[in-house]
């Protein structure tokens, strides 16, 4: 079997938002590929442009934020009715975000799990009016037909008493079932990718296993791409087959997740692996943190922006240039001098 | 839900025999009564009264009774319907008030209509368009239209369209319609003066209201919800209009309530400027007269209908808001 192609190509991607401040540089040229059927994570601390990345792609950037560099190409659904197989690659940079284009591939080929199930629906409209809307935005079917779409979703998702909850309103379902119906939403026109930010910070440990045997199951079923955002490696180790690690809107290391967590090689990714508490640790010994904190957007450190924070910092050299992505192995890469004097060396 | 409206149904009698009394020991508490003015005025003009001919009429009047007295008189004119004898004009109460009543209901209405036809289309394209040159001078209308006082904006506005096209707009209707019977004629005549005060009283309003929906809307667009809306490929047009504008009017309406007894009131200066045939200036007369029950009885309506608009918009949000709806059901 040869390697399939890209389902998404990011290429040199990069987001700007100008506030009166100055320019918050949120993704600062991030590049990677997203592959049918694979779980693809994004880990990183909060503010470090994971979530801007994805709403790049879904072309949701609002304003004073801007794509102002880079590709997203997107090889869409076959087009030409039942039985094509021509696929079409589209830049989804050069496409009005609110063009028919664009929201012809919004919800029905990449689908967003958004970050709250809480705020996620509107408090005033039904479930099931909002899933139904989904579903007729993108499928010509009658209301009834709708209905009975969504009333399968549901089933597929595991939600107990589906036509109930249809009529329901999201405040009245329990934080599991709402992400669940949220799931069920994304997947109303089965689309290529899902795009889940940090889908599980806001339910608790027992739902968070819950929702992520579901999207591992649903995937597999279904044959769907997954990027993964989260700031949770324990999430990411059950989940993803690949994983990329950003900071400051910079990628500092990619590779398969294997590689990642057995044989990581930025110090940041090190020291976030560090940061978690596992069996082996000793009890009441303090976690490794990572010392100091994020700078603040307008205050980017020259160079390198994780070297003020670095122990392994090079005086000289991490602060006066930006390290380059280079690849380290078959498949991982990390950006940052430590390994380029090595290779230089070698 | 019906369960609610009855509540406040049943509420209803126990608010207003409440404001009866508070409007009761208001209209009673200036010093004197209506004779007194009465005869402060004849005295001005030159006429006078003897002593026994005004202990005569306080007694026709009842003006020498005890006050819990008065009051219940009062009460039982209002019981039987019929708001008790005008003591200036000698006539019922209700046959002041309803020719008037009329007229401001009317005038309300259109105003109240005029407010949101154009507040709330401009609030949604200022939020919707935030900074952009159009957003700019809506603000900027908006600040003039609460800052310009409505009397003054009348007279501004009477001046142009006599001066400039030549019209007279006072009062609400032409010489020869004023005393004329409802009709099909009498009311276009009716809408070709109304628009003027219509204008007049709701600009400010319309600007406030401006304002509250651009708020409130750009409040409703920062929510997950419009991003997951977007994110399900809704244009932008049909989700503004679905969703963060369905939430940002729910505290709008619940304005509603205020709205009405305030556009009945606040038309009094309006109205005595431009000479409008309201309940304003019946209202000021009343009160400058100490025609107490005339005055009592308008106080008293103004009560009714804050009550009753309030329970509008208690049931109005209750249809929009199933949260609110709910609520009572869980119960």
């Amino acid at each position: 079997m040869n390697a399939p192609a890209p389902l998404l190509s990011v290429r040199n991607l990069k987001v700007q938002f100008a506030l009166d401040e100055g320019v918050v540089r949120a993704v600062e040229g991030v590049s990677f590929d997203v592959y049918p059927g694979k779980v693809f994570g994004i880990v990183g601390e909060s503010g470090c442009g994971k979530s801007v990345a994805m709403k790049a792609v879904l072309r949701l950037i609002e304003a004073p934020g801007r794509i102002v560099a880079g590709e997203i190409l997107w090889r869409r659904k076959p087009q030409g009715g039942p039985g094509s197989t021509q696929e079409e690659v589209v830049d989804v940079t050069r496409l009005d975000p609110n063009g028919s284009v664009m929201r012809g591939l919004r919800g029905a080929e990449m689908a967003l799990i958004p970050q709250e199930p809480m705020a996620a629906f509107s408090p005033v409209h039904t479930i099931g009016d909002q899933i139904v809307e989904a579903i007729r935005l993108h499928q010509a079917v009658s209301p009834r037909e709708g209905r009975r779409l969504a009333v399968e979703l549901f089933k597929s998702v595991g939600m107990p008493m589906p036509e109930q909850r249809l009529d329901a309103y999201s405040w009245q379902l329990s934080g599991g079932l709402r992400q669940r119906a949220i799931i069920a939403m994304a997947l109303s026109c089965n689309p290529r990718l899902l795009i889940a930010d940090e889908p599980t910070t806001a339910v608790d440990v027992t739902t968070q296993a819950q929702v992520l045997r579901l999207l591992r199951q649903l995937q597999q079923e279904r044959d769907a791409a997954i990027i993964f955002i989260t700031h949770d490696l324990g999430v990411i180790a059950q989940v993803a087959h690949d994983v990329l690690v950003m900071y400051l809107g910079l990628v500092m290391e990619q590779g398969p997740v294997n590689a990642i967590f057995h044989a990581p090689k930025h110090p940041y990714t090190q020291a976030l692996l560090r940061s978690i508490p596992t069996v082996q640790s000793t009890p009441r010994e303090p976690l490794p943190t990572i010392s100091g904190s994020i700078p603040h957007p307008f205050n980017r450190p020259r160079g390198c922006p994780f070297h003020p924070r670095c122990p392994q910092s090079m005086p000289g050299r991490c602060d006066a240039a930006t390290p380059e992505l280079q690849a380290v192995g078959p498949d991982q890469s990390v950006s940052c001098f430590l390994y380029q004097t090595a290779e230089a060396k070698a | 839900m019906l369960r609610f409206i009855v509540q406040r149904l049943l509420l209803l009698p126990v608010l207003l025999f409440v404001f009866s009394v508070v409007v009761f020991i208001l209209i009673q508490a200036p010093p004197g009564d209506f004779l007194d003015s009465y005869l402060a005025t004849l005295a001005s003009s030159g006429s006078s009264v003897d002593e026994a001919q005004v202990v005569a009429l306080r007694q026709q009047f009842g003006l020498d009774e005890p006050v819990h007295i008065q009051y219940l008189r009062w009460m039982e004119h209002i019981l039987q319907g019929n708001l008790g004898l005008s003591l200036e004009y000698q006539r019922p109460n209700i046959e002041l008030i309803g020719e008037r009543l009329v007229l401001t209901v009317l005038l309300a209405l259109f105003s109240f209509v005029f407010t949101w036809a154009v507040a709330i289309p401009a609030g949604i394209f200022s939020a919707t368009h935030p900074h952009s040159g159009v957003d700019y001078i809506f603000t900027v209308l908006n600040y003039i239209g609460v800052a310009t006082p409505n009397f003054m904006l009348a007279l501004i506005l009477m001046w142009v369209a006599y001066s400039a096209l030549g019209l007279s707009v006072t009062g609400l209707f032409s010489p020869e319609f004023i005393d004329a019977p409802w009709g099909w004629a009498r009311f276009v005549d009716l809408l070709k003066h109304i628009w003027l005060p219509m204008i007049i009283l709701g600009v400010a309003g319309t600007a406030r209201l401006t304002r509250v929906m651009r708020a409130n809307l750009l409040d409703e667009m920062t929510k997950p919800y419009v991003v997951t809306a977007r994110a399900k490929g809704l244009s932008e047009w049909r989700l503004v209009l679905k969703y963060p504008v369905r939430l940002a009017l729910n505290p709008l309406v619940s304005t509603i309530g205020w709205y009405l007894p305030q556009l009945f009131s606040g038309s009094l200066i309006v109205a005595t400027v431009m000479n409008l045939p309201n309940i304003g200036p019946l209202l000021l007369r009343a009160l400058t007269s100490q025609d107490m029950y005339l005055a009592g009885s308008i106080l008293f309506i103004y009560c009714f209908l804050t009550i009753v608009g309030t329970l509008i918009s208690d049931i109005l949000l209750a249809l929009l808001d199933p949260r609110i709806r709910m609520e009572g059901a869980k119960a």
